[in-house]
Parts: structure tokens; sequence; C-alpha cells
């Protein structure tokens, strides 16, 4: 009994045959799921690049104030928020920052971009929606991935990491034609 | 000099010290089970977008504290708790060092406490996780410090306690299986404590602003952070399958399949488990897929691995147990003739299959490096985790609580008749909340998050009819499940105060530990017995794992390219 000490040699014991074949095909499909991860790398569309850098939140901010000098295309109405349209296969820079995404960007439909994502002050989650793509926004880090938009339309950006009080009010916007 | 009682009802020889200590941490355990499940209720209330309580700074402290209280202080006072009764009392030995444990208890109770004023004090609202450069107050992270010291203390009292048994040859042959799995939660939670200070004392420095330390690095603090966070949950893992077992084995005379096997399972979480923190991590920035398949596979599904195993032999030994007392009919009469009257064991078999369907499976599938993409910070993981400790962790204390307390009090139940329900108003009303909150998820709502209708947002995004359904039946189920915990707590205060004496019955319905070891031979595992029926169960639980992995994968494709 599991709650009186174990006497003998228990460790000699012999396994029952249900409990040997369960332990070998839950490490089969532990093996399954391993190959997974490597396999999709290869196979899938949707991996996250292991491309980063360290950069100061104000040089970021420089960096992505000047790529939304070259190429904004007009002021949302409602945050004066600048959209910025830059052209397909370029580099793209967004930041958040309480509480707001900056810029605003408007991309081509099954177009590759260079985002370039960081934070200006806290950590936020970057929640790209309706299509649900999150990423973890550290401040200090600058994350490097290729994005391709596959659909088009108003999509929203949604802080999901907490920042502040005023977080839930965090929301940005792509616009791909 | 250590002084003994001996238990009426099992026959355990009790020291008097950590009798005292048992009590008071698990009733202390209790008081912020209430507390926090009231901030709890408070949160889901508010998420909830017909009734949406709280104002914005009052939401993001009440989940503050929600966190920390449950999570944290009602979970570790409960093992605890635990750790005395495995050790001292399985063992029939004297408790090691009293006063050392009775320093933990305070330590904790007064870290608790400090940690819980600086939240409400409101300048300290950083969430359970406090992730810089968000900055509490220097006495939020001191009470989190103090409390850890505590519980470090009580794995001491714990390891020495072991070693005096071992001494003092107060038992014969090894440790019983249900001590061993108390014994890796106390491993763990020496790994994760240091962890924890590791990062928590640089960042109290931080937050003095006394020029020791100008600056903290969110990525370094992410990973070292979640060494503890997660590995804190391993702790948990551990405690609750050890009450598993021990369900198993008082209420049916149990034994474990094969020993070897079980205590290989336990030996699992701590080679690996405590490794897996980089799942936290998959979306961050700055770590390579390599590191993140190597600890996500390695490390965790060999974990996993381990979780499998015990849930084919938490089951497959009262199987065992019951087809010896004849329930030898088809597949599954020993589960049909099972007591599902008696909280303990409905409140077990809750706990098994809820931690197995809703928080395991869902927790490797969101473990997985690309699949983690579609639901990072989503609902889906406040989802998944009440799948974990609430309806797994919390429902199994609260199951062994139904049998310790009125044991170690020697009283009778207050409430038995609403006892028979509480496990299924608690685990079937969190399940369903947790099922809930993760629908949400993968309609990408939020988590930590006020106001999905972003009403007071100059720009906001219009969320699916179906998301704010999902909100709404999370919020509906996590009341059901309120009252269940409130059921529980009351009982539990109730008998301690003013429950009954209990009348030394000479015949109880149930064997009692004490009468059984004379059932089967007294060494090992359950012999040869097949379990032909946990197994059909178990090809059940692979089948939904199997499918719903893939269908996520199906998910993951649809989404946007990324490279």
């Amino acid at each position: 009994m599991s709650i009186f000490p174990a006497k003998g040699v228990w460790w000699n014991e012999p396994v029952e045959k249900s409990e040997v074949l369960w332990v070998s095909i839950a490490f089969l499909w532990a093996m399954i799921m391993f190959f997974m991860m490597p396999y999709w790398h290869f196979a899938g569309e949707q991996n996250l690049s292991n491309e980063a850098y360290k950069i100061s939140p104000d040089a970021f901010v420089e960096k992505t104030e000047n790529f939304a000098a070259k190429y904004t295309v007009r002021e949302d109405a409602a945050t004066g928020i600048p959209v910025v349209a830059p052209p397909a296969g370029s580099d793209v820079y967004i930041f958040g920052r309480t509480f707001e995404w900056w810029p605003m960007l408007e991309l081509e439909q099954d177009k590759s971009y260079r985002f370039h994502i960081s934070s200006a002050d806290y950590m936020h989650g970057f929640s790209l929606l309706p299509e649900n793509i999150n990423l973890q926004i550290i401040p200090d880090y600058e994350m490097v991935l290729t994005i391709t938009p596959t659909s088009s339309g108003e999509f929203s950006i949604v802080c999901n990491e907490f920042c502040g009080i005023g977080h839930h009010n965090m929301v940005g916007k792509i616009f791909v034609k | 000099m250590a002084n003994f009682r001996t238990c009426p009802d099992t026959g355990f020889k009790i020291d008097l010290q950590a009798d005292k200590l048992i009590k008071w941490n698990a009733v202390t355990a209790v008081v912020f089970l209430l507390v926090g499940g009231l901030f709890g209720l408070l949160v889901a209330l508010t998420r909830w977008p017909a009734v949406h309580l709280l104002d914005a700074d009052l939401f993001y402290l009440a989940l503050t504290a929600h966190g920390l209280d449950v999570l944290l202080v009602w979970i570790i006072f409960f093992e605890m708790a635990l750790l005395y009764f495995t050790s001292a009392i399985l063992l029939n030995s004297r408790l090691a060092m009293p006063k050392v444990g009775w320093l933990g208890y305070v330590l904790m109770l007064v870290g608790a406490l400090i940690t819980n004023v600086a939240v409400l004090q409101g300048n300290s609202t950083v969430m359970f996780t406090s992730y810089v450069p968000l900055q509490a107050e220097p006495h939020f992270y001191l009470g989190i410090i103090l409390f850890a010291v505590g519980a470090l203390l009580g794995c001491a009292v714990f390891f020495g306690t072991l070693y005096i048994a071992k001494k003092e040859r107060t038992y014969e042959g090894s440790i019983p299986l249900v001590t061993f799995g108390a014994m890796t939660a106390a491993i763990i939670a020496v790994f994760t404590i240091a962890t924890g200070a590791v990062i928590l004392i640089p960042t109290m420095l931080w937050s003095m602003d006394i020029g020791l330390i100008d600056r903290v690095d969110g990525l370094v603090y992410r990973i070292v952070w979640w060494g503890m966070g997660h590995s804190s949950q391993q702790i948990n893992v551990a405690a609750q399958i050890a009450c598993w077992y021990a369900i198993a084995a008082i209420l049916f005379g149990a034994k474990p399949l094969s020993e070897k096997v079980s205590r290989t399972a336990f030996l699992m979480y701590i080679l690996f488990l405590q490794l897996a923190s980089a799942h936290h991590l998959l979306v961050d920035p700055g770590l390579s897929s390599e590191y993140k398949i190597f600890n996500t596979s390695y490390a965790l599904y060999l974990a996993v691995l381990g979780s499998m195993i015990h849930g084919l032999t938490v089951p497959g030994a009262i199987e065992a147990a019951q087809r010896k007392k004849g329930f030898n009919n088809g597949l599954f009469e020993w589960l049909a003739k099972a007591p599902w009257g008696n909280p303990v064991f409905s409140g077990m078999a809750l706990s098994v299959v809820l931690f197995g369907f809703l928080g395991g499976i869902t927790g490797v599938i969101m473990g997985t490096e690309q699949l983690n993409i579609i639901m990072h910070n989503t609902m889906y993981v406040p989802g998944h985790f009440h799948g974990t400790v609430v309806v797994g962790t919390t429902l199994a204390f609260m199951a062994i609580s139904y049998w310790i307390v009125p044991t170690l009090w020697q009283k009778e139940m207050v409430m038995p008749g609403l006892a028979k329900w509480q496990p299924y108003l608690f685990g079937l009303g969190m399940g369903a909340a947790a099922i809930f909150m993760m629908g949400a998820g993968t309609l990408g709502v939020p988590r930590r998050h006020w106001d999905i209708a972003f009403a007071d947002s100059a720009i906001g995004h219009v969320f699916p009819e179906a998301a704010n359904l999902m909100m709404g039946l999370a919020g509906v189920s996590a009341v059901v499940g309120s009252l269940g915990a409130l059921i529980f707590i009351l009982n539990m205060v109730g008998t301690i105060l003013w429950g009954k004496a209990k009348v030394p019955a000479p015949a109880s319905a149930e064997p009692t530990p004490a009468e059984t070891p004379s059932a089967a031979t007294s060494y090992g595992g359950a012999g040869t017995m097949a379990v032909p029926g946990t197994f059909v169960l178990a090809m059940v639980f692979l089948t939904t794992f199997v499918l719903y992995y893939f269908v996520n994968w199906k998910y993951l494709a649809g989404v946007w390219g990324l490279s």
C-alpha cells in the first residue's frame, strides 16, 4: 500500500503487461511530439526566426520614427497615429508604448515584410487579431521576423501582456490590401 | 522529548508537534483559499462582460492578489501540512526540529501578510509574475522572499524527519510511495526556492532604488523567474499525485501496480520537469529554436511521460484492489461500484480526470514551440492552469482534507450531505470555467485584460460574439465553482470549530489502512493483476490527446506566414 513502507525487493518485481505497454505507447507519443517541432521548421509556414538584437528603447524608437517619416501615407483620425505603407519586402518597424502600438501599418496581401518589433518601456504582448498570432515583446530586445499576410482586411494588435492600468486601451492596427 | 498519541482510526503514532503543525498549516491554507478565492470571484465577475464588476485599477489589483493568494499561499501552506503528514505520521516518527517548523510557519504567515498588504496598498499591481520593468514596492518582494524562506525551513524539517526515521528505524523497508512523492515535491521545492531567490532578491534591491542594482533585464528576469514559477507547479503536481496514491490506499487498500514504475515516474519529475520553464518563453525574442525544442521536448516530454504513467497507475491500482474484492465483472464494474458519494473518492477521481484532460493535454500543446504562437497570453493560458492547479491540485487537496480533517481532529463533519456534492460542484464548475476560458483564448481574447469591449479606448477590436459568450459562460461557471469552494471552506472550518467529537467506531464501512496489509503480500506492487478497464480509459485519453494535438497544428497552418 502506498501509505506504508515498501518492503522486500520491490525494485525487482515484474511489471505488469498493460503497464509496460502503456509506458511504451506514451514514450512513442512523446517521440512523435518531439519530431513535430523540427519537422514544422522544414515543412511548416509558421515558425519564429531566431533573430533578435539588443537595443536601447530610445534607439529603437528613433529607427521607427525614421521608418515612419519615409513611408507615412496618412494619419489615423481617432488617434493621430501615422499609418505607414512600406514597400513590399522591406523592413518594418513597430513598437509598443503605454498604451499604444506605433505606428499603424498598411501592407499588401501575400507580400513578405521583415518586421522589427520592440518596446519603448514595459513588456507588451503583440496579439495580432483575429489571426491570433501572439508574441512577447520585451524592452531592450528587437525581435526580427518575416511576416506574410495571407488574408486582407483590418487587423488589430491587442496588448496581451499587462503593462499598466491603461493596458486594456492599448490597440494598434494593420491594414492589409 | 517528543510526545505521541495514537490515532484511533488508523493506529498511526502521531507526534504531537507534528499534529499541531499540520493543523495550523492546513487551517491557514484554507483561510488563504477563502481570501484568494474571493479575489478570484471578483476577477471572474469582472471578466464576465455582462457584469463587469470592478473598476480597472481594482481589477488588476484583485488579479494580482488572486494569483498570489491561491497559487502561492494556499497551495504551499497545504503542502507544508502534507510534508509533515507524509514524514512524521506515515513513518511513525517524531518530527525533526519542531521549532524550525514553527519558525517556518511564522515566516510564511508574516511574508504572506506583508505581500498582501503591499498589494492592497495599491502600488504593487504587477501581477503574480511581476515582470520587470513594472515595479512593485520593495515589501511586495520581501513578503514573497520571507514566505519562501519559511517554506524552505519546512522542507528542511521534512528531510530531517526522513533522516531521523531512518536512523531510529521507525519503519522497515523503503519509505512509502506517498512519502516518496512528497519527497519529490520537497526536492523540487528546494530548487524552486533557490531559483526564486536568484531573481527576487535582485529585483527587490532594484525596487529599493539604493544604487545597488539599477536595472534588471527583462528576458533574464523571465528565464529565471519561470525557473521558479514553473517549477513551483511541479511541486504541486508531485504533491497532488502523492494525494491520489494516498487516497487510493486509504479508501481501497490499493497498492501501486508496480512500486518501481511509480517511483521512477516521480523521479522523472525531478530530472526533467523543472528544466522545462522555457515553454513560457516560446515566443520571446533572443532564444533559439534549438534551445526551445530541447527544453520543451527532451525535458518536458519525459516529465509528461511521468504524468502519463501516474495517470495509468493510480486508477490501475484502484482497479486491481477492487477486482481483488470481487468487483470483477466486465471492464468497469470496479469503477461503477466505487464510492462516488464519498467526497474523498469523488474529489480524487475528478482531479485525476480533469487534470489529465483539461490541464495536461492543453499544457503539452501550449508547450509546443510553434503551437504556442496561437495561444501565448490569451485566455487559453489561464484556462490551462485552472485545469491544472484548480481542478487538479486544489481538488486533490480538498479530497484528502475530507479524510485528514475528521481523522486528525477526531470530529464528525458538520455538513456531510453537502460534502457529497461539493467535489462535483467545484470540480465541474471550475472545469467548465477552464474550458470556456480556453475557448475564448482560441478566439484571441487576451488574459489579464479589463475590457475586451474597449469602451474607454480611442480604437478597439471587435471580438466575435462567441468570445463574449465564452467569457460570460466562464463567469457563470466560476460562480458555481466558487460556491463549491465556499462549501468546502465552511465545512472544514465548521468541522474544526463546532464538529461533534467522533465516537470511535469499531467497524467502519471502509477498510481502514491498518487492516489492509494482510489483503495481499505486504510489499511490492499489485502483482500481475491485469487492469483492462484502466487501460481502455488510458487509450481514450491518448486518442483525445492525439486528435486535439493535430487539430491545433491545423489551426496553426491557417494563420499568416511567419519565418
